[in-house]
């Protein structure tokens, strides 16, 4: 029992250091690319534009994307590896 | 063939389909009613999803506000697809292990109190309710300009159509007439779009086309639209924005409020299993990005198409662009679309300088050097996307096809939405907190008897609309995301949160979020109520109250924090409750209680 115990809390510290880092990605792009660096980000011209405005428009939701099916295929493989999936 | 008998066949063909697919997937238990029987496909889901999601708002509406407040309103693209990430890793896998039918239903047994039961019904419904007006009016626009009936008809057929598959069907017919919904709405999204950036850029996609160049001028889109709507006196599409605080929380406010809103999370509750509902999120957001990935560049260059129509020296090569603008058309000499989008009064042109020409500008610029005296066109900015096909000069079926979008936009939102707003009265109040001796007969029947007056309430409060429908959504993501997101995602990553700490957090939450909201709306939105006007100036360090959806979260998790650990832990099973949730092994179907 006490292994089960702390191979489940094992899991979970996992899964959690997994959405910090993902959320942290979600956060860089949103509100650090499109928003808050997007004068930083100035002097890179993207198709007439700067790269700051192409993140808030397109780049950060093709972020998205990625991070869910980056984190289902992690989380996937967490279950397994932890022997806690279904 | 008219155009009429062409939109006629068009919504037509699209709701023999609809209610096909309801008589096909009758639901038999309330199993099917609530999850369709907890067996439905991620790809799906995800599908459905994003129709469920996508409302006349992001069908109709989104373009143009792209079009009309550019980089500043990127907002929303960000806002409601962000959302999905944060309910793929903080939510939707924990509440489908959790495998019961509602919102409520977790909130009311993770705090073990019906005190938050009841809190989380009451916020369920009024958000669902308040975001339930504006699919019915959004129908109801869309009948009227394609079919030719009257507003009051078009809601009433809405209504019609939507009680047929919902009440009969529940979540199992509503979930696979949404996956038809999706395709006749993405189809009809992105037809018009790819026409319109092969005229414009030569190429093909329109998110690439965005970013590419101008054909007629031989420098690049966006420069091109910075540079001509410059010339008429606003700022650039692509300027940045000052208030950058409101412009991050006003983002947060949208994502955490999508993340909260009920009628997406119960979609998670249909998958079979965790791991589905995980890969069912990422589907969803996949569906939902074709259209908001072709939604920036439908507003830009129909925000270009507009003012190059209007003055045409401006559309090539312009060495000087006051110049280009001394010749805008003649009144005379409108294209079609502008004469039929005309008799609808979503265009209106006033000739103030009576010289027979229209000068459409920004009404803060002072052109009066150049014999102006004021904007004479007001365009509404909804029209864009549904004048779109006309604009390019497609063939009629374009338009046929993009009045099924719409009406389908509009249809699978209503329907999930009404479908949370039915499981909160018959499951939560009715099974749960009055009658738990209710037999799964009675309990489908109170189920239907609350879809059906759910739908007449929609259908009463879609023809008399209150004044303030527009004002609702900003309620609807300030409850969901202030009240409702918090107090789920607390509930499964802190075991030591309790029922006290949960109820104020919500409370708090909540309370804060309203009274800010109608301290510069009015109270209750009755205008001339409000007690400071709605202006920058007034708002408490720059935020607006749209963006006070995010600081109502961040009181919730900080009221929930200091009560929960002034009192007693949770009891051990609750404790237990939480453990179990957060693990993945043994959840089997959503279970019946």
């Amino acid at each position: 029992m006490a292994d089960d115990k702390s191979n489940a809390a094992e899991y979970w510290k996992a899964n959690v250091r997994l959405i910090l880092g993902c959320l942290a990605v979600w956060a860089f792009v949103s509100y650090g690319c499109a928003i808050l660096f997007r004068p930083l980000l100035a002097g890179i011209p993207v198709g007439g534009t700067d790269l700051g405005f192409w993140f808030a428009q397109q780049g950060s939701i093709l972020t998205f994307i990625v991070l869910i099916f980056f984190y289902a295929w992690r989380m996937n493989a967490l279950d397994k590896k932890y022997g806690l999936g279904e | 063939m008219s155009q009429f008998a062409i939109n006629l066949l068009f919504v037509g063909a699209s709701f023999a389909l609809y209610i096909g697919i309801a008589i096909w997937a009758r639901a038999g238990s309330t199993k099917d009613f609530y999850v369709a029987g907890g067996g439905v496909h991620p790809i799906t889901n995800g599908m459905a999803t994003a129709a469920d999601w996508m409302s006349a708002a992001s069908f109709i509406s989104m373009a143009g506000l792209l079009a009309s407040g550019g980089y500043a309103n990127s907002t929303f693209l960000m806002g409601w697809t962000g959302g999905y990430v944060i309910l793929a890793m903080l939510l939707a896998p924990y509440l489908r292990k959790f495998g019961k039918f509602t919102v409520p239903d977790f909130i009311g047994d993770r705090f073990y109190s019906n005190t938050a039961r009841l809190v989380a019904i009451v916020c369920l419904i009024v958000a669902s309710v308040t975001y339930v007006i504006g699919q019915m009016t959004g129908a109801g626009v869309a009948f009227s300009r394609f079919l030719e009936v009257s507003n009051t008809w078009g809601i009433w057929i809405a209504a019609f159509i939507v009680f047929l598959y919902a009440v009969f069907g529940g979540m199992k017919g509503i979930t696979y007439t949404q996956v038809a919904q999706y395709v006749v709405l993405i189809i009809a999204y992105t037809i018009p779009a790819v026409f319109i950036a092969m005229q414009l850029t030569g190429n093909p996609i329109p998110m690439f086309g965005m970013f590419s160049t101008h054909t007629e001028s031989g420098i690049p889109l966006l420069t091109k639209l910075d540079d001509v709507v410059n010339a008429l006196g606003f700022q650039d599409y692509t300027a940045d924005v000052d208030n950058k605080l409101n412009m991050v929380l006003f983002t947060l406010s949208l994502m955490v409020g999508t993340a909260g809103l009920p009628h997406v999370i119960i979609r998670f509750f249909t998958v079979p299993k965790v791991a589905d509902a995980r890969w069912s999120a990422g589907w969803a957001l996949v569906f939902i990005a074709l259209l908001y990935l072709t939604a920036p560049a439908v507003g830009s260059m129909a925000r270009l198409n507009l003012a190059t129509t209007v003055y045409p020296d401006m559309a090539g090569q312009v060495e000087n662009y006051e110049e280009a603008t001394l010749n805008p058309i003649l009144y005379e000499d409108r294209p079609d679309w502008f004469r039929t989008w005309e008799e609808t009064g979503l265009i209106t042109h006033t000739d103030l300088n009576n010289d027979g020409r229209i000068q459409m500008y920004n009404n803060a610029a002072d052109f009066s050097d150049r014999g102006w005296e004021g904007n004479e066109l007001e365009v509404n900015n909804d029209i864009l996307v549904l004048a779109n096909p006309e604009i390019a000069n497609l063939p009629s079926w374009v338009v046929g096809l993009i009045a099924a979008g719409g009406i389908a936009a509009a249809l699978s939102t209503a329907a999930g939405l009404l479908l949370a707003i039915s499981s909160a009265i018959s499951h939560d109040l009715i099974k749960t907190m009055i009658n738990p001796k209710i037999s799964e007969k009675g309990e489908m029947l109170a189920a239907r008897i609350s879809m059906a007056g759910a739908i007449l309430l929609a259908t009463y409060l879609g023809l008399n609309p209150p004044g303030f429908a527009a004002q609702t959504v900003a309620l609807a993501f300030g409850i969901a995301g202030a009240s409702l997101f918090p107090a789920l995602m607390m509930g499964i990553f802190s075991k030591r949160m309790n029922n006290k700490g949960a109820i104020a957090g919500m409370l708090a939450g909540l309370i804060c979020t309203l009274l800010y909201i109608f301290t510069y709306l009015g109270w209750f939105f009755i205008p001339g109520t409000n007690m400071l006007a709605n202006t920058p100036d007034n708002w408490i360090l720059g935020i607006s109250p749209l963006s006070f959806g995010a600081v109502g979260a961040l009181i919730n998790f900080a009221v929930a924090f200091v009560v929960s650990n002034a009192t007693d832990a949770p009891p051990q099973e609750i404790q237990d409750l939480v453990e179990s949730v957060r693990y993945p092994k043994g959840a089997g179907a959503a279970v019946d209680h």
